[in-house]
Order: structure tokens, then C-alpha cells, then sequence
């Protein structure tokens, strides 16, 4: 085999993380976020119940636990797990989408893909719009500082949200990509944590589509309903 | 510049009375690893179909040597799928559009008239030495930093000596047909060299020969490839699907269930 001379070669910074540790990283964050969404969505549809349910379903999480632990401890432990999961799964995605850069710093002029998913794709930028909806949605419902119905009810604000088209029309997109995410997310993590093989690929592929078209509909259900005013 | 092949110095034997192909390429031009190259227009005219794809660089260099131009330098030696020297990326695909290597790509692939885009290998790890020939010895380090099995030297045992069931001998020696063509690094959006990685440490990681080395040998085989700087992988499959031996992504699961363990068991890489 031919050898260009050391000093030829662009020996780049060496990584500093190992590469697989930071997608175990990924994955075990990932699954952590994936576990509260499936908490999340079941949550949602409390919205079908009626005003008096889902509002006393929004001050049930603060005041869980009470009195064997003060109120909001429960929501707290819960937050900072989530805040950590981000951080620590925004970390990984960025590190090695810094070393796939710099692992091709030439383009090719000419590149077909034979086998990549339009998921497997949108992993790096429909995170970032992921991120970017989390951001907004915590402003939105969470805290109202970016609800047309601010100071109101759990229940009137998440009305009051889906009753402006942009607002849903930007829910609906990022739960899509977020869908997506999932699908190859959800592959991708078994392939990581080793617990992939030519018997079960199949099998994890069919559950991640299934998992996440489930788990994006119960989403998906909210604002649709606010639209066409089954919920108001 | 055009460059036509008089028909009495055809190569293609038994289809010399067919009409051939004429076919513009567009190759990747390099003088060293230290410039930059860009993409040169050639004509080939009156190419068979039966020729190999290097069968047909082999027409255009002896036009391009009779002319006094440079010929185009790619790397071969076998010629016959084994060896993994003749890597190029063709109109966008690694080795092409049949999933085999370059020199087993035939031109019966194209058709008359086709334009067809000639690239290097393109990752850091693999500077191009020029034109089309890159330098894979980044895949060497890699199995030099753990693909081995440290054995005595003395009589060979007998072949049924150890036994090794036949699940885990058929899964090592599909893992062992990798001939380190790089083929997989060229064609993964990361340029991650995972999949190599990974056929080696399931080959040698399911004989029980390879069992005293397992955990050291995947986290300085990780290690390397990490330090050779290639990419990370995240599960996208364009390597598999490149492969011309077919290695399967199931190997790469492989390699991190063993890296998950002998990391638990206090095996660390070598600085
Ligand atoms: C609710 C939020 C999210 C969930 C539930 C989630 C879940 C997951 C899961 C399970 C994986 C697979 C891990 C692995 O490959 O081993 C993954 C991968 C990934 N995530 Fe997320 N994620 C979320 C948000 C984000 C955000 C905000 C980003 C921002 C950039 C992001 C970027 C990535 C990237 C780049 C990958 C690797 C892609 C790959 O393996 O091909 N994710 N995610
Ligand atoms: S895994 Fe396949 S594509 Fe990669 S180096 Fe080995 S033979 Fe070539
Ligand atoms: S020249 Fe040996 S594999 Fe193509």
C-alpha cells in the first residue's frame, strides 16, 4: 500500500472523546427525553376531559408527592433530569457533527445516496428546530411569556396557542421532524448500545416507525382538535 | 481534448465487431496532496462493454501517454475483486453503480453517450496522493492497533483442533471477506470508518483465538480510528450498501456492545 510521508498527511486534532462514547451519550439521553415525551403525550390528552381535568392534572405535577416532599420537588427532579438529557445530547450531536466535518473537509462534486432515510438526514438540522420548538414551546405554555393568553388557565393558553395558525402550523412542523428523529433515533440508539443484529434489524426498524407515527399522533391530536374546535 | 481509440488497437476481443460506447469523463485531477485539484474533461470513444472500468482508464492513459500528457494515476493490483486497491467514487457512488469493486465494474453498466464523473476516495484520513490514488494507510493503523491475534509461532494446529460453532465461524468469516478497500469511509456522510472497524473487531472477536485480546482490541482499534480522523458513525448504512463484499451494519452493533463491555471491564486505550 502506498504511504504518503507523515508530514504529508493532515493528521487533524485528534478527538478527544471517544467517538462511540459520545453517541452512548446520544443514545442514553435520547431514550431519557423519549421516555418523558411517552409520559408527556398520555398527559396531554387529559385535554379531552375537559377544563376542570387538565387543569387539575397541571397542578397535580407541582404538588405531587406532598406532603412526603414539598410541592414542585417532584417537577424539579423531573426538570433538571430533562435540562441534563438536552445539554448532554446537544453536546454529543454537535461534537461529532464537528468531526464529520472535519473528517471531509472536501466535498465530493458528484455524491448519490444509495441507502440513507430522509430521517437519517434530518437528524442534525431537524434537531436544531427541535431544539429551537422546545424553546418556544417551554415559553409558550409553560411560562406564557410568548401566549396571546398569558396569565390564563393551563387550559385557555394551550387554547388560546392553537388558535393561531402560525403557532400550530410551527407545532405541527416540528412534531413531523421531531417524528422523524424518533424513527431513526430509536434505530440508531440500538445499533449504539449494541443490541442490534441481522435478525432483529427489521424488526427494531418496524417499531421505530410504529412508535413514533403512535406517539406523534397523540401529539398531533391537541392542536387538531383545538382547530376544528372539539376542544375550545 | 478528444481522445479516440483507433479500432484496430481495441482491447475488447470477442466484441470488437460490436459498436462501442462513446463516453465523456470527467476525472479528478491532482498533482500532489499539497494543491488543489479540479475535474478535467475527457472523451473516450469506442469503448466496449465487456472492458472493465480500469480496463477503460488503462484506454485513456495510453491515448493521454502517446499525446505527452499525464496520464491519470489510480491505484489496482489484483484486478480481480480481492485486493482492494481500485477504490474511486463513480458518478457519486463508491466503486460505482453495481456494488462490487471498480476493477470488477464493467461498461456494460453505461450506456453510449453517458457523462461520468471520476473522484478520489474524499476524506482527511485518506489524503490523495494524486489524481484518484488516495493513501489508506489510515485503515493499516487501525488494524495495527488491535486487529491481530497474538499467537506463538511453530507448526500450524490442526484445523479442528479448537472447535467453533458454525453460527459464530459463518458470522467471522463473512466479517473477514473486508479487503480494507475504504469503500464504506467513501461513501458514509460522516466518513466514518465504523464499518472496517467493526469487521475486523467481529472477525477476530467470535473465534476463540481472538477471545484473551477481545477488549483491548477494540478500544485502541476505536481509539485509532478516532486519532486517524475519521468521522463518527450514526447508523445511516450508506457503508453497507457500498460494500463490495456486503459487510452489514449488524457488525457495527458489534463493535460497540464489545466496546460497552470492555469499557465496563477497565479496559482503556493505549495513549
Ligand atoms: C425531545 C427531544 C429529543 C429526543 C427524544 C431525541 C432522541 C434521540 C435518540 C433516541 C437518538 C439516538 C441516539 C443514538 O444514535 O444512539 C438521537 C440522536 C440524535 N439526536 Fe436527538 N433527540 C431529541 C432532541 C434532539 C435535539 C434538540 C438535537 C439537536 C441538535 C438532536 C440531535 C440528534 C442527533 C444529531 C442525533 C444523532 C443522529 C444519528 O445517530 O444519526 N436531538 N436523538
Ligand atoms: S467494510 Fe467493505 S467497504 Fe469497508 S473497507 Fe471493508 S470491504 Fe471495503
Ligand atoms: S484491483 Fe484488486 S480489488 Fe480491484
Amino acid at each position: 500500500m502506498t504511504v504518503t510521508d507523515s508530514g504529508q498527511r493532515r493528521t487533524p486534532k485528534a478527538a478527544k472523546t471517544n467517538s462511540v462514547f459520545k453517541k452512548v451519550v446520544m443514545a442514553v439521553s435520547g431514550i431519557v427525553m423519549l421516555l418523558y415525551l411517552v409520559a408527556h403525550v398520555v398527559g396531554n390528552l387529559k385535554v379531552f376531559a375537559g377544563r376542570e381535568s387538565f387543569n387539575s392534572y397541571s397542578e397535580w405535577i407541582r404538588t405531587v408527592g406532598e406532603p412526603a416532599v414539598p410541592s414542585y420537588t417532584v417537577l424539579t427532579v423531573v426538570r433538571i433530569v430533562l435540562i441534563v438529557a438536552v445539554v448532554a445530547h446537544f453536546w454529543a450531536a454537535v461534537s461529532l457533527w464537528r468531526q464529520a466535518k472535519r473528517a471531509r473537509p472536501d466535498r465530493y462534486v458528484t455524491k448519490k445516496a444509495v441507502a440513507q432515510s430522509y430521517a437519517s438526514r434530518t437528524m442534525r438540522w431537524g434537531g436544531v428546530i427541535v431544539l429551537l420548538f422546545i424553546v418556544w414551546h417551554i415559553l409558550d405554555l409553560t411560562t406564557g411569556t410568548v401566549n396571546p393568553d398569558g396569565d390564563a388557565s393551563p387550559y385557555d393558553r394551550l387554547v388560546a396557542s392553537f388558535s393561531n395558525p402560525f403557532s400550530t402550523a410551527f407545532y405541527v412542523l416540528a412534531l413531523i421532524l421531531l417524528g422523524m428523529h424518533l424513527r431513526h433515533g430509536i434505530w440508531s440508539a440500538t445499533q449504539t448500545l449494541g443490541q442490534s443484529n441481522k435478525r432483529r434489524e427489521r424488526t427494531v426498524n418496524a417499531f421505530a416507525i410504529a412508535f413514533s407515527t403512535v406517539l406523534i399522533a397523540g401529539f398531533l391530536l391537541v392542536p387538531f382538535s383545538v382547530l376544528f374546535g372539539l376542544v375550545d | 481534448m478528444t481522445i479516440t481509440q483507433d479500432g484496430s488497437r481495441s482491447t475488447a476481443g470477442a466484441a470488437s465487431e460490436r459498436r462501442g460506447m462513446n463516453l465523456t469523463l470527467r476525472i479528478w485531477r491532482q498533482k500532489d496532496p499539497t494543491v488543489k485539484g479540479k475535474m478535467v474533461t475527457y472523451k473516450v470513444s469506442d469503448v466496449s462493454p465487456d472492458m472493465s472500468f480500469l480496463e477503460m482508464l488503462d484506454v485513456l492513459n495510453e491515448r493521454l501517454i502517446l499525446d505527452g500528457d499525464d496520464p491519470v494515476a489510480f491505484d489496482h493490483d489484483c484486478r480481480e475483486g480481492i485486493c482492494g486497491m481500485c477504490g474511486v467514487m463513480i458518478n457519486g457512488m463508491a466503486h460505482g453503480p453495481q456494488q462490487t469493486t471498480t476493477c470488477q465494474l464493467h461498461m456494460r453498466k453505461f450506456k453510449d453517450g453517458d457523462t461520468i464523473d471520476v473522484e478520489p476516495w474524499r476524506a482527511s484520513a485518506f489524503p490523495v496522493i494524486k489524481d484518484l490514488a488516495v493513501d489508506r494507510s489510515a485503515l493499516d493503523r487501525i488494524i495495527q492497533s488491535g486487529g491481530y491475534i497474538s499467537v506463538p509461532t511453530g507448526t500450524a494446529p490442526d484445523a479442528h483442533a479448537v472447535p467453533v460453532p458454525k453460527k459464530d465461524s459463518d458470522a467471522a468469516f463473512d466479517a473477514a471477506t473486508c479487503i480494507g478497500c475504504g469503500a464504506c469511509v467513501a461513501a458514509c456522510p460522516n466518513a466514518s470508518s465504523m464499518l472496517f472497524t467493526a469487521a475486523k473487531v467481529t472477525h477476530l472477536g467470535l473465534m476463540p483465538q481472538g477471545q484473551p485480546e477481545r477488549n483491548d482490541r477494540v478500544v485502541n482499534m476505536v481509539a485509532q480510528q478516532d486519532r486517524e480522523g475519521f468521522g463518527g458513525c450514526t447508523n445511516i448504512g450508506e457503508c453497507s450498501a457500498a460494500c463490495p463484499k456486503g459487510i452489514s451494519m449488524e457488525n457495527i452493533s458489534r463493535l460497540n456492545h464489545d466496546l460497552l463491555g470492555a469499557l465496563r471491564a477497565g479496559a482503556r486505550p493505549k495513549s
